[in-house]
């Protein structure tokens, strides 16, 4: 270790990695991940929320499982649950949508409101 | 890599006997048979503390903290909770019915009055995989020290934030730091003493084993600020897990460039070696461990010198113990002032305990210091199991002393101990219920110490040997009048006459059980009765012949033929075949037996 940099560098990295394992205050996504979710394809979904996550740096969003909701047939599901305790549930996900829901939601919090139960339901 | 889900398991020394191992094994067997070991990282991790109920698995992001989990379990959390999202509720510790998972164990009174400062990172990160520390602000108090402040401004801190010794005596670390950084030498030395030997006591090896990073930061402060190169941590042969650790964190910061030469491109060089001890409880005495890493017999020698004018081959050096390290990277970091916030007006900071015996929550506690030993035993530990009535608590182990249910309200601090004739130590707390025979606690520890007695100063090996023969005497029901009193006498040479502090606090258990339970001697002495009905040679087991059923189990369950009698009329022990083993007693169903 040369340089003190080189000392945050290390730790800004590594805090990444292990940042799920604080959960005060933090944004949760949860993704519906019953027999329903699954098969309506809500895995490539949760990973696509892992990713770009990680891709952005964002420490602060916790991505969680659930089971069904009871609206199998909107699946696959996810709701972001806002520090603020603000619940946006979207629906008939995929990857793409999930990494628009991250930059449009998370980032620049704006809910995609073409996404969400309200429009689908219309 | 970046992984959904994280499932820390506990791998200290607890949880490993309980099959961890295993667990993990289990775990990532079906986690590739599902796919998802791309998704989900397995992470050791140090003790949780309650290794009552280990083995310990937490889940997150959920932060779902499983209990008692066995390797049958694991399916159920694979596919339950990582492929579902569905908690394992019945795995859960704590309120299983708080909607949010991760505050279910804040319900549970152990964890809820807990301050953990040197348990920081146990439980938390992989002990052995160093970003994770540097993740948790590792090694940022070292680069601050070597790179913003001069060594003066380093023991400054440290003495303004009046941090005592975590070993036992509680003497003032920033005072010990200054004293050798004041000695002109060509070589210094920084030991850390994790020769753990209280019987009860497991918080260094708990320190070790969960964050071993902590004590290297911590002793590479150190060096710096008494002007210091070379580290040696002594550690007992008989914590392998420990060792592990240290040895691969030590690799790990000398590849980091963490110790080693140049550190932070600074001028400071400082290296660390560990050095095994046989497990001699004397070696955790501060001049027999530096002899014993001289490569010579463990024997303490007189002081003056301390340690800090002549110490390791006769250089200066600084011995701390691996809690009191711990707790250093987070004074410098954060400030004395912080530090001083927490704990009394003599005692700042936190303590860890390893509360054991006649308790609950069996485990490692960490807690401010001025938290009452009623908050310990009954919020944090979960009171007396079988609804027994409290009567003691041991603190500082052998050399310490016990304190009786009349001053469970004292604030635990080193002053209040002192003056209560016990003494903080090195932290294990061993709960006593009314069951406990006191004489025979005192005999035990000091049967501890004579077995550990180096044998070089009179007054502790033979003055011992002597006070044990006397205690032994007493519990056998041939204790004579005066004994009680020769104690005493005994016990106050030893004190004044031994070299080292093992001898100097070996009569400790004996002076203290003589001040609160001296009936209990002369209960003993003079009427040849154990209260407690413990010293089995003057328990008398009898069948109450109104009771007694004459079912003849008993006679069926003992096993040395000692019970004899007729189906249906009352059975009769004979006195001289008993050996006093109580398991008739455990067997009658009409509760018929009692001891006398």
């Amino acid at each position: 270790m040369k340089s003190v940099e080189e000392l945050k560098a290390i730790r800004e990295k590594a805090l990444k990695e292990i940042s799920i394992r604080e959960n005060e205050n933090k944004t949760r996504i949860v993704v519906g991940m019953a027999t329903c979710g699954i098969a309506a394809g809500a895995r490539p979904v949760m990973n696509a929320f892992v990713e770009e996550l990680n891709k952005r740096n964002i420490k602060d969003v916790n991505v969680t499982m659930t089971g069904c909701v009871g609206i199998c047939r909107l699946e696959p599901i996810a709701e972001v649950y806002e520090a603020n305790g603000e619940k946006t549930t979207y629906v008939k996900l995929d990857a793409e949508k999930a990494r628009r829901i991250v930059a449009e939601h998370i980032v620049n919090h704006k809910p995609v409101m073409e996404f969400t139960i309200g429009a689908a339901e219309k | 890599m970046i992984y959904r889900s994280h499932i820390l398991i506990c791998n200290g020394t607890g949880c490993v006997s309980s099959k961890a191992p295993a667990i993990m094994e289990k775990l990532q067997e079906l986690l590739a048979a599902n796919g998802i070991e791309k998704e989900v990282k397995i992470v050791k991790t140090g003790c949780f503390g309650l290794c009552e109920k280990g083995p310990i698995l937490v889940i997150y992001p959920e932060g779902a903290t499983y209990c008692r989990v066995s390797v049958d379990d694991v399916e159920e959390i694979v596919n339950e909770h990582l492929i579902k999202g569905r908690i394992v509720k019945r795995l859960l510790l704590g309120d299983p019915n708080v909607e949010d998972v991760s505050k279910s164990r804040d319900n549970v009174g152990f964890f809820a009055k807990q301050v953990r400062v040197a348990l920081r990172n146990c439980g938390v990160i992989n002990p052995e995989n160093i970003e994770e520390y540097i993740a948790r602000d590792g090694y940022a108090a070292l680069a601050k020290a070597v790179t913003e402040m001069t060594p003066a401004e380093v023991i400054a801190e440290v003495k303004k934030s009046d941090i005592r010794g975590r070993g036992g005596a509680g003497f003032p670390t920033g005072m010990k730091w200054q004293f050798a950084a004041q000695q002109v030498s060509d070589q210094k030395y920084v030991c850390c003493n994790a020769d753990e030997g209280d019987p009860g006591a497991f918080m260094d090896r708990s320190i070790l084993e969960g964050d071993p990073h902590s004590v290297l930061e911590a002793m590479a402060i150190a060096g710096y600020a008494i002007g210091a190169n070379q580290g040696y941590i002594y550690v007992r042969a008989e914590y392998p897990i420990a060792v592990q650790r240290l040895n691969i964190a030590i690799k790990q910061a000398r590849e980091y460039g963490l110790l080693g030469k140049n550190i932070f491109g600074t001028d400071f060089n400082f290296d660390i070696e560990i050095r095994l001890g046989a497990g001699a409880f004397v070696c955790g005495e501060e001049t027999a461990l530096m002899t014993s890493i001289e490569g010579k017999r463990g024997e303490p020698r007189t002081r003056p010198p301390f340690p800090a004018v002549k110490g390791l081959w006769e250089k200066p050096t600084i011995l701390n113990n691996v809690e009191t390290y711990a707790n250093i990277p987070m004074i410098i970091l954060k400030g004395a002032d912080w530090f001083s916030s927490i704990g009394t007006e003599k005692s700042k900071g936190t303590k860890v305990f390893a509360i054991g015996g006649k308790i609950n929550n069996t485990g490692l506690v960490e807690i401010p210091m001025g938290t009452t030993l009623r908050e310990v035993i009954y919020d944090i530990g979960g009171g007396i199991p079988n609804g027994k009535k409290f009567k003691a608590a041991q603190t500082g182990g052998p050399s310490g002393g016990c304190i009786p249910a009349s001053h469970l309200d004292t604030p635990i601090d080193y002053d209040n101990l002192i003056a209560l004739g016990s003494m903080m130590g090195s932290g294990g707390l061993i709960v006593m219920d009314e069951d406990t025979c006191m004489v025979d606690i005192a005999k035990f520890f000091l049967e501890f110490t004579v077995d550990e007695s180096c044998g070089k100063c009179p007054p502790c090996r033979v003055g011992t040997k002597r006070m044990y023969e006397i205690l032994d005497r007493i519990t056998q029901g041939k204790g004579e009048e005066g004994d009680i009193e020769k104690l005493e006498i005994l016990a106050e040479s030893i004190k004044q006459g031994a070299l080292c502090g093992l001898g100097q606090t070996a009569p400790n258990p004996i002076l203290s059980t003589l001040r609160y339970f001296r009936d209990e001697y002369e209960a003993h002495v003079k009427e040849k009765k154990c209260p407690a009905g413990v010293c089995k040679a003057m328990l008398n087991f009898e069948i109450i012949a109104d009771k007694c059923k004459g079912c003849s189990l008993c006679a069926k369950k003992c096993p040395v033929g000692a019970i004899s009698g007729e189906i249906k009329k009352p059975f009769v022990i004979s006195k001289e075949k008993c050996i006093k083993c109580g398991v008739c007693m455990e067997s009658c169903k009409f509760a018929a037996i009692v001891k006398k």
